[in-house]
């Protein structure tokens, strides 16, 4: 717990302040120092051009850190609102929704991203809309099911019966209790996200090549790992690994805090 | 309750906290929330039949899952293939510009006109549509354009080596989450549950890509034991067994490994729940070894709802496979995906993503028929 914040504050700090402070230029090309392994001058090494790869990898985090958070706010927005209407819809509109969510999520993620980033020329608007059109049904779900459990609650019966409007019910009663799960999903998604970004500049069709994005970086380490280059493919990774894990597992606590009846339940 | 372990014992609460594996719906059939109760779509009220022993509904269980799956799936494989041509009509890929290349400075725009109607792309695109939806149904998937080979070549030619390493996967990756699983379950609290635990939370955050590359640098560049990727060893013209198998090793595992962690926390919080009910003190209490109890009893009643959850990860396997495959230069539908997406070459690509929703359509529908055998009470309660 400590230890993943720890984590996540080092992280947010590289990510912060490393680039304004920097001393040595990520892009810049230094053929006499290529394919380093990792030393005092590059402690994580030097990639098959010479770039550090310590440095290039603040700038990666930061680059699908960024398009991570886009995305994942897209899909928060729009499965949001979907999972809103059909929750306090209800009836035919909610049936109509639930397959549609049904049918998207029937589409192999990584599959329909590949195919709406492969018709549209590789860029981070591109990889948004593949993230933002996968992963808006995990947060229309969520949404969906909050509000039908809390439709039936005594507190928003009796705004009901008081005579509120559905628009009223839905910004005074079920947006303040909806906040905190939303939140939660919104947190979770981001690695979600980040996790897509990487997979598909991993494969080359997502983020153009000269930015520096973990998946880029693992994509070009990939060639040099044959070689015995491990650094420049596999601590790129790390910058995945570490940062998801963190979130991870201050995510648990924090659903565990909201929900006390499943944290006693556990504990038993 | 009945200690009745041989039925299923009972189920247990599948959401209790699923650690790690986000906010991720478990299961959910597309079937509506009540199910059909006799005869497909209309309902009838609950308990107006009379009960049936369990054995003869079997068959027409299944027949009525079967007919309510295609009757959703057909439509979603419809409107899968009109989104993808929406997409490609909105796309700003040309084609005709892309099969010419650097000719197409060069050509005649009257010769590439031609070959545009030779394609056929010169005509509306409902027309378009309706002739490429005429051929799939007759089994003409088209030509890819990128391999210059028929589609339906390509898929036959790769789908078995998909199909080989996947299945590998799975069992790899059941059994050794379910060894895994009960054992951390079993040794609560222990270091190793808590190595266990803490390597599949770690390994859930592990990109799949990232992990076979890792595996590479280890088995194949420093110690050298295993093919870093391929089917066959470069040299030789034919498959052997013992040269595949060698090959298979590294990407199989990597594809086991890499779905393993939501299905080991998962049997060790079902496994830990189930430990607690009174059949297992009973069966404890009767003097059976901790093995049989932790096999027959424990075991089997905490697994019935993964069958459900096994479905459920088919999209996140074939997710896997394509960056495996990738990975490995394995030569398999998935790998061709990426090689497609990459060349832009609509007909192969809009084949594959055909082919991976009829995966999962597929797959949920097997795991719901598994569950129909299994649990004898869905088929007598009619819960489809």
């Amino acid at each position: 717990m400590r230890a993943a914040a720890a984590a996540l504050a080092a992280l947010g700090l590289a990510v912060l302040l490393v680039p304004p402070l920097a001393q040595l230029d990520q892009q810049l090309v230094d053929l006499r120092s290529a394919g380093l392994p990792p030393s005092l001058a590059h402690p994580l090494g030097t990639d098959q051009v010479g770039r550090d790869v310590l440095l290039r990898s603040v700038y990666g985090l930061r680059v699908s850190f960024l398009v991570g958070l886009v995305a994942a706010s897209a899909s928060m927005v729009v499965g949001g609102l979907v999972g809103l209407a059909a929750g306090s819809l209800g009836g035919m509109p909610d049936r109509l929704l639930m397959r549609l969510v049904d049918g998207f999520t029937s589409v192999p993620h990584l599959l329909l991203g590949i195919f709406i980033v492969a018709l549209f020329a590789p860029s981070p608007v591109a990889v948004v809309v593949s993230v933002g059109v996968t992963h808006w049904t995990t947060a229309a779900r969520i949404v969906r099911s909050e509000v039908l459990s809390l439709r039936s609650r005594p507190f928003v019966e009796a705004a009901i019966s008081g005579g509120a409007s559905r628009s009223r019910v839905v910004r005074r009663h079920l947006l303040p209790h909806l906040a905190p799960h939303l939140l939660l999903a919104a947190v979770l998604m981001v690695p979600h996200a980040v996790w897509h970004e990487t997979a598909l500049s991993f494969l080359g069709l997502g983020l153009p090549p000269h930015l520096a994005s973990l998946g880029n970086m693992i994509n070009d380490g990939q060639r040099s790992l044959l070689a015995g280059d491990w650094w420049s493919s596999l601590v790129p990774g790390l910058f995945i690994l570490v940062p998801t894990l963190a979130l991870g597992v201050l995510a648990q606590h924090w659903r565990d805090r909201l929900t006390p009846r499943l944290r006693s339940e556990l504990s038993l | 309750m009945r200690p009745a372990p041989d039925t299923g014992g009972t189920l247990p609460a599948p959401d209790r906290g699923r650690p790690g594996l986000g906010p991720t719906a478990p299961g959910t059939p597309p079937g509506p929330e009540t199910g059909p109760e006799s005869g497909g779509v209309k309902r009838a009220a609950p308990g107006t039949r009379p009960p049936r022993r369990p054995s003869d509904g079997l068959g027409r269980a299944i027949a009525r899952l079967v007919a309510w799956r295609a009757a959703f799936a057909a439509p979603l494989l419809l409107a899968v293939t009109a989104g993808m041509f929406a997409l490609a009509k909105a796309s700003p890929f040309d084609p005709v510009r892309q099969y010419l290349g650097d000719r197409a400075v060069v050509t005649d725009p009257v010769v590439a006109e031609r070959i545009r109607a030779n394609w056929g792309l010169d005509r509306p695109v409902l027309e378009q549509y309706a002739t490429w939806l005429g051929n799939l149904l007759r089994g003409d998937l088209g030509d890819s354009r990128s391999l210059h080979l028929p589609v339906g070549q390509v898929i036959a030619e790769r789908l078995p080596w998909t199909l080989l390493a996947t299945s590998a996967a799975i069992v790899l990756m059941l059994a050794g989450s379910l060894v895994a699983g009960t054992v951390a379950a079993r040794r609560r609290g222990s270091l190793l549950d808590r190595l266990i635990t803490g390597g599949a939370l770690a390994n859930e955050a592990a990109p799949v890509f990232w992990l076979g590359l890792l595996a590479i640098s280890v088995f194949s560049v420093r110690l050298g034991w295993l093919p870093a990727g391929g089917l066959t060893d470069a040299a030789s013209a034919t498959v052997e067994f013992g040269d595949l198998a060698a090959h298979m090793v590294l990407p199989v595992t990597v594809l086991a490994v890499s779905q393993s962690s939501w299905l080991v926390l998962y049997v060790r919080e079902s496994v830990v729940g189930v430990l607690r009910e009174d059949f297992v003190t009973g069966a404890r209490a009767r003097g059976l070894r901790e093995r049989t109890v932790l096999v027959r009893h424990a075991l089997r009643s905490a697994l019935l709802p993964f069958l459900t959850l096994l479905g459920a990860r088919i999209p996140e396997l074939v997710t896997g496979a394509i960056l495996v495959e990738t990975v490995f230069s394995w030569p398999g539908v998935a790998s061709a995906s990426v090689q497609a997406a990459l060349a832009v070459d609509f007909p192969l690509l809009a084949a594959l993503t055909l082919l991976g929703t009829l995966a999962v359509v597929g797959g949920n529908l097997l795991a719901d028929i598994a569950y129909t055998i299994a649990d004898p009470r869905v088929r007598t309660l009619g819960v489809g």
